[in-house]
């Protein structure tokens, strides 16, 4: 045992370190830092900054232009980011569709795509749920039927994340009616200005626009977007969600969730001492910050248990549930820290809202944050999803 | 002991029931959220003409209630149809200011429908103490500044917390009055406030002093707290409905074990909540009213926060959703603890009044 990183690692911390003070501008981490909406020319203007480093794609193999980094690595790249306030990585193009194509992709597929996933060309979402299919993902019913060169798809896809900004899609989508639900899903990628695709917003309850509706409406797609076999797709998408990944627990995120907390507890004032110094407040930080240590480490030895080398067990879905309740409970902790200024609507999502809105601390619409990231435990398996996972491992012989 | 409600106060609860799922509907509040005003004046004027502002108020002071279970049923049925309208700052807390002040003029305009008010009194880095004022009377004028004031912009008038020395007192400010600078935003929750600027403002003192104000925020707290669990109502309620009618792997989602029993304890936990405000509402002007107020506004915030996070959560991606009536509901229950002293602020008021 032994918890100190290597003089290596210690190394790649002060270079990123020293990247991000360079490179990352800080009027854009201010914004990310107050949990301000980003512009598509933000995000992709910092994934410009990362490319030119060649630190765009740190899990993609060098040969595609990645950093292959390993588990590690990426851990220290995140917690420095996230402690930065650099804008988070679009991830369906880089962490999602790229790992898919780079293993099921034919040739053409990888020659083709993945350089423009690098260099920006194409901005990618993922369609995977549907309205009937959330948590049941394989009773998904968007139907693509083969018509010579081309397949036919019909039907609808939600919580499209980003989907506003896109002009690429990869979807499941039902290639056969009549097989087993699993069997008969296949994987396309679809051109979002073909004909027939219509995306509608979904305003969340914060006020945001983050995710959309995707109507098909007999929309061409040629065959050559099919990824690997038709009828073949639930593999490759289960691929995505078992292939390993670093940054579930979102430690980092909590970390520097937790020193805003810690920031504004100290400005706030009851009974004319610093809040931090109450102790049924201080106690409420002490829980959680205790939990969060406990977690970082969880973390750190699934990351070191994946950079040997060995198979993902049940810790991606440990550190979804514990890393997303841990997240949510200091979005709570800001917003009691605030007290009644947590009141004034802060989101983005009105025009003007924030020129009159009073921010004391300096400290964001942190109860807009509060609501929206309860999607935490829903999104990507729910929390629900998740612990059945693992009750199944536990008790009920394998996955 | 009895726990029926009397037969008026059955009355005025099916009628404001009736009445606001006739016209309080999911599309038409949120028309009304969207709205500038962030209010609809003639669901205002409605509510008045049905007698529920009167009700707030007893009879020699021109109304025909006011007691803690008249203002419980009152709040609960709004809370339950998550009425963004400012019956508490408005009606309730500056309305019964001028009650107790004898300016029986306005309180009958008020009850008429055909007056604005609003109550400023918490200050910016005062929190929730209720002590903390530092806006300055003196020979007439008021200078300082008021945080979060509910409905400030719409207000013909203000009465306002104020200190003349060592006194707090409450003074009345008119809408329109010199001096008075109003910066307005929307809630989160729905509704607008403002952040209210006093320079010099000329005020008429109200003869009401720092324990008056402590009786107004605890008439304050027990309609909070019945709002909260009208909301809360409604939020169990359709988590109810979406867990039976929702189905995921070919059967209803309520079928799982693992919600099944999540449900059963927010039905308890509800229960809980029935029960305090049940507390708060019957110990108003009993030896008991400090200790039980503190003591449901605790159970209020945790239990609040248990149905609104659990309903959402166990609704899925749909209660994320603005257009849902649950996002609405779930903010309006969260947010009552950012009012009149949050958990941990009435926690502490509860262990030293049990201390004493």
């Amino acid at each position: 045992m032994d918890l100190s990183y290597s003089a290596e690692e210690d190394a790649f911390r002060a270079e990123v370190r020293a990247f991000l003070e360079a490179e990352l501008p800080p009027e854009l981490a201010e914004k990310v830092r107050l949990g301000r909406d980003l512009t598509k020319d933000e995000m992709e203007g910092w994934h410009a900054t990362l490319n030119a480093r060649g630190w765009l794609a740190p899990n993609w193999p060098k040969a595609f232009g990645g950093a292959e980094w390993n588990a590690v690595q990426r851990h220290i790249f995140d917690e420095e980011a996230a402690a930065a306030h650099a804008p988070r990585v679009v991830p369906f193009g880089l962490s999602m569709l790229g790992p898919v194509l780079q293993k099921f992709g034919n040739k053409a597929q990888q020659d083709h795509w993945l350089p423009r996933i690098l260099d920006g060309t194409d901005w990618w979402c993922q369609g995977y749920s549907e309205p009937g299919a959330g948590s049941d993902l394989a009773s998904l019913k968007t139907r693509a039927v083969r018509d010579g060169d081309h397949y036919v798809v019909n039907g609808q896809k939600t919580w499209t994340t980003l989907g506003q900004h896109a002009n690429m899609i990869f979807c499941l989508v039902r290639t056969d009616a009549d097989a087993k639900q699993q069997e008969g899903i296949s994987f396309l990628l679809i051109d979002m200005d073909s004909p027939g695709v219509e995306v509608r917003p979904i305003i969340l309850l914060d006020g945001s626009h983050e995710v959309n509706e995707v109507w098909f409406t007999d929309v061409r797609v040629p065959v050559e977007n099919l990824v690997g076999e038709e009828n073949k797709g639930w593999t490759y998408a289960k691929y995505l969600l078992t292939h390993e990944r670093t940054g579930l627990g979102g430690v980092g995120f909590s970390q520097a969730g937790l020193e805003a907390v810690k920031r504004i507890a100290r400005a706030e004032t009851h009974n004319g001492k610093p809040l931090i110094e109450n102790s049924h407040f201080a106690a409420r930080i002490a829980h959680v910050e205790i939990e969060l240590r406990a977690m970082a480490t969880t973390n750190l030895r699934a990351i070191s248990k994946a950079a040997a080398g060995e198979a993902p067990g049940l810790e991606a879905s440990m550190l979804k549930v514990k890393g997303s309740v841990i997240r949510q409970e200091i979005n709570d902790l800001a917003r009691r820290a605030v007290g009644p200024y947590a009141m004034p609507f802060a989101s983005e999502g009105v025009a003007g809202a924030n020129d009159a809105v009073p921010d004391p601390h300096d400290a964001g619409p942190v109860a807009a944050q509060y609501f929206n990231n309860r999607k935490l435990s829903i999104f990507g398996g729910s929390n629900e999803i998740q612990r059945g996972i693992i009750a199944k491992v536990a008790m009920g012989g394998g996955r | 002991m009895n726990f029926e409600l009397t037969e008026e106060r059955r009355m005025l609860q099916d009628t404001l029931r009736r009445y606001l799922r006739a016209e309080y509907s999911t599309e038409r509040r949120n028309a009304i959220l969207d709205s500038e005003a962030g209010y609809a004046p003639e669901i205002w004027r409605g509510l008045a003409e049905l007698g529920v502002i009167g009700a707030l108020f007893d009879e020699a002071q021109g109304g025909f209630g006011g007691a803690g279970f008249d203002i419980a049923v009152v709040f609960e049925e709004l809370g339950r149809a998550g009425v963004v309208e400012p019956l508490l700052d408005g009606a309730l807390l500056a309305g019964r200011a001028l009650a107790m002040a004898g300016r029986q003029a306005l309180v009958d305009d008020l009850i008429a429908g055909e007056v604005q008010l609003a109550f400023a009194h918490y200050e910016p880095g005062g929190r929730y103490d209720l002590d903390f004022v530092r806006t300055d009377a003196t020979g007439g004028r008021l200078t300082g500044r008021k945080a979060v004031v509910m409905h400030a912009g719409a207000a013909d008038h203000l009465v306002v917390s104020a200190r003349a020395g060592d006194e707090i007192g409450l003074y009345l400010v008119a809408g329109d009055a010199a001096g008075l600078d109003i910066r307005d935003y929307p809630l989160l929750a729905g509704g607008r406030a403002g952040e209210v600027v006093l320079d010099e403002t000329p005020a008429e003192p109200l003869g009401l002093g720092y324990n008056a104000l402590c009786g107004l925020i605890d008439l304050a707290v027990v309609a909070q707290c019945a709002e909260a669990l009208g909301a809360m109502e409604t939020a169990v309620a359709l988590t109810q409905d979406y867990l039976m009618t929702r189905k995921q792997f070919g059967r209803p989602i309520g079928t799982f074990q693992a919600l099944a029993h999540r449900m059963a304890d927010l039905l308890i936990e509800l229960e809980q909540a029935r029960s305090a405000v049940i507390n708060a509402a019957g110990m108003v002007g009993t030896d008991q009213q400090a200790a039980t107020l503190a003591a449901s506004k605790v159970l209020m915030g945790r239990v609040g926060q248990l149905v609104a996070e659990e309903a959402i959560q166990m609704h899925g991606g749909i209660a994320m959703t603005q257009e849902y009536e649950l996002a609405h509901i779930a903010k309006r229950i969260v947010m009552a603890d950012h009012r009149f002293g949050d958990a941990d602020y009435h926690l502490e008021r509860f262990i030293a009044l049990s201390a004493a």
